[in-house]
């Protein structure tokens, strides 16, 4: 066969590659979306589940999720940027950081239910905190740690020498030089990195299942226990009794994921500087 | 005054700043040491927590009956794992061998041939893909491909092919956004230099691009190894959840994440921590996939 026919066969092998992932992908989306957008109203986002949750909405659940992973995200944040600060600028290489550097790619890589189970068993059981939001928060930080270090130390690499040089010329000692210079540059890309993993904890099930819990209440304070979407879907579809309703939580889960992962492209987009 | 580090904080004897103001910078350097130190005490923890809770497994039934014991029927007391730690195997395999050519081919598509124009839209796609929650694609599988599988193979759909055909979606946007990167990063004149010598665009992938970033690709099938391992809920809601060896792409099985959250709720006692002993092997094994990623990029330098 000669080089041009072979050519024009590999390369059209590749065209039908890339159109199946598209057409899969695609279809699973269209599929959830119209069957999602039937029982998508006002009345199914903010009342409660009714009955053997076979009737009414999933306002409790949204609460949950969003509760759990604002609370995760504000204890995630601070530790995350500190430690990719230390590591982008205080570290010299060598094997403490390539200790460290191992533990966060092992932390981004445990499976979900062993994390579940490790928050269970530290969080929940050890600490005494039960089934709660703040046991669930805590187990979703340390999945989203490694993810936001990352994203925050490629930030601050980013960041050009010569603008630390300017801040060191004028007097600033190091911290002024990364706290007043260094972030403040680095930051459109350390909120994008916040806001996707912040993203991946809302779709998050074998973490939350055994932290959380399963029962729909409408959480007040972090020790609430309740019930996130993710959850919320899982027993839907297995209990079979309301599979409108888990259509619906599926679309609402995606949408909302689709509107952290388009927030966090705007945003790149918008605040870049660097 | 030796390297560029010192140049960029004055300390010592070129007191530039106040004694309290140094103290305030090595405080602050103690704690953004501590903060990255978490990382570690993170991963100490959950090895420490979780084997901690599996250990009384080694005495109650040993670590090699508990490995190759063929028969997990907790409530008559077998406590053997094998045919779950098959079942997760096979699950993961299966969906590597439908998923990876998908992936790379994908992948080999957004890079070399794909316009522009079309790129700008797959990519970002591809990615938003990869954030789908697991449960959604479990979800996905239950309703529209499980009847779908039952009447092919004659059961009820529930068994490894309708494991393998969702993992397989779920692993094709992680790998291939991976992968796309990887290619990405070989230098433009490679290409250039090749299609001078007359190759065809395939002949240039194939012989050129591909072997040249061929470490990249091998690190990004195995993160999605990695993410079908240890995936919980997808397999969860497909495989049948029954613990037994593979017996046929139709007939339903179980595999080591599916089997704790199936027995999680009810378990007391040994039966516990046998489950935490499925978890700490699934952890052990996923250190050891980011191990052989860490080596592969050493021998790529």
């Amino acid at each position: 066969m000669d080089k041009r026919t072979t050519n024009n066969i590999a390369v059209g092998v590749l065209w039908v590659a890339a159109g199946i992932t598209v057409t899969v992908l695609g279809a699973i989306i269209l599929y959830v979306f119209i069957n999602g957008i039937r029982v998508l109203s006002p009345e199914f986002i903010f009342t409660w589940p009714e009955g053997v949750n076979s009737e009414g909405g999933v306002w409790p659940t949204i609460i949950s999720t969003l509760y759990v992973t604002g609370l995760a995200m504000l204890i995630c944040t601070p530790v995350a940027v500190l430690a990719a600060v230390y590591l982008a600028e205080y570290a010299h290489q060598g094997k403490t950081v390539s200790t460290i550097r191992f533990a966060a790619d092992s932390l981004a890589s445990v499976p979900s239910i062993v994390m579940g189970l490790f928050g269970f068993a530290l969080f929940v059981e050890a600490m005494g905190l039960g089934l709660s939001m703040l046991s669930a928060a805590l187990a979703l930080s340390l999945l989203m740690l490694p993810i936001v270090m990352r994203a925050t130390e490629e930030a601050i690499r980013s960041v050009p020498r010569y603008i630390r040089w300017g801040s060191y010329g004028m007097g600033a000692t190091k911290w002024q030089t990364v706290g007043r210079v260094v972030l403040p540059a680095a930051a459109p890309r350390v909120i994008t990195g916040i806001v996707l993993a912040t993203g991946r904890a809302v779709g998050e099930t074998a973490v939350v299942f055994y932290t959380m819990g399963q029962a729909i209440w409408l959480p007040i304070s972090p020790l609430d226990s309740g019930r996130p979407m993710t959850v919320h879907l899982y027993l839907l579809a297995v209990e079979g009794i309301n599979i409108p309703a888990a259509y619906g939580t599926a679309l609402l889960l995606m949408l909302m994921i689709l509107g952290f992962n388009l927030g966090a492209r705007w945003i790149l987009k918008r605040y870049r500087k660097v | 005054m030796t390297g560029a580090t010192d140049m960029k904080a004055p300390k010592g004897e070129l007191t530039l700043v106040s004694r309290e103001t140094q103290i305030k910078e090595w405080l602050l350097a103690a704690l953004f040491f501590a903060c990255a130190f978490v990382a570690v005490l993170g991963v100490a923890l959950i090895f420490g927590f979780v084997g901690w809770k599996a250990w009384p497994i080694i005495g109650e039934v040993g670590l090699i009956d508990f490995l190759t014991g063929s028969v997990w029927a907790p409530t008559d007391g077998e406590y053997g794992i094998l045919a779950l730690i098959q079942g997760s195997f096979v699950v993961t395999l299966g969906a590597l061998a439908l998923g990876t050519p998908l992936a790379v081919g994908t992948a080999v598509f957004l890079s070399e041939i794909a316009s522009p124009g079309i790129r700008a839209f797959v990519r970002p796609a591809v990615e938003l893909l990869a954030g789908i929650p697991s449960v959604v694609y479990g979800f996905f599988g239950v309703v529209l491909l499980r009847p779908i599988i039952g009447d092919l193979t004659g059961s009820v759909g529930f068994g490894p092919l309708t494991a393998w055909i969702i993992l397989a979606i779920m692993i094709v946007p992680t790998i291939a956004a991976l992968s796309e990167d990887a290619l990405q990063s070989i230098p433009m004149g490679i290409r250039e230099a090749s299609y001078a010598m007359g190759a065809t665009q395939w002949q240039t992938i194939y012989k050129v691009v591909v072997p040249a970033a061929k470490i990249g690709i091998i690190d990004a099938i195995i993160l999605g190894m990695g993410r079908a391992i240890g995936e919980t809920m997808a397999v969860l809601m497909l495989v049948g959840n029954a613990p037994q060896f593979f017996a046929g792409v139709g007939e339903p099985m179980s595999s080591l994440t599916s089997q704790i959250v199936m027995d999680m709720g009810y378990s007391t006692g040994i039966h516990r921590t046998a489950l935490f002993g499925m978890a700490a092997i699934l952890f052990v094994f996923s250190m050891l996939l980011v191990l052989a990623v860490r080596l592969l990029s050493r021998l790529k330098d």
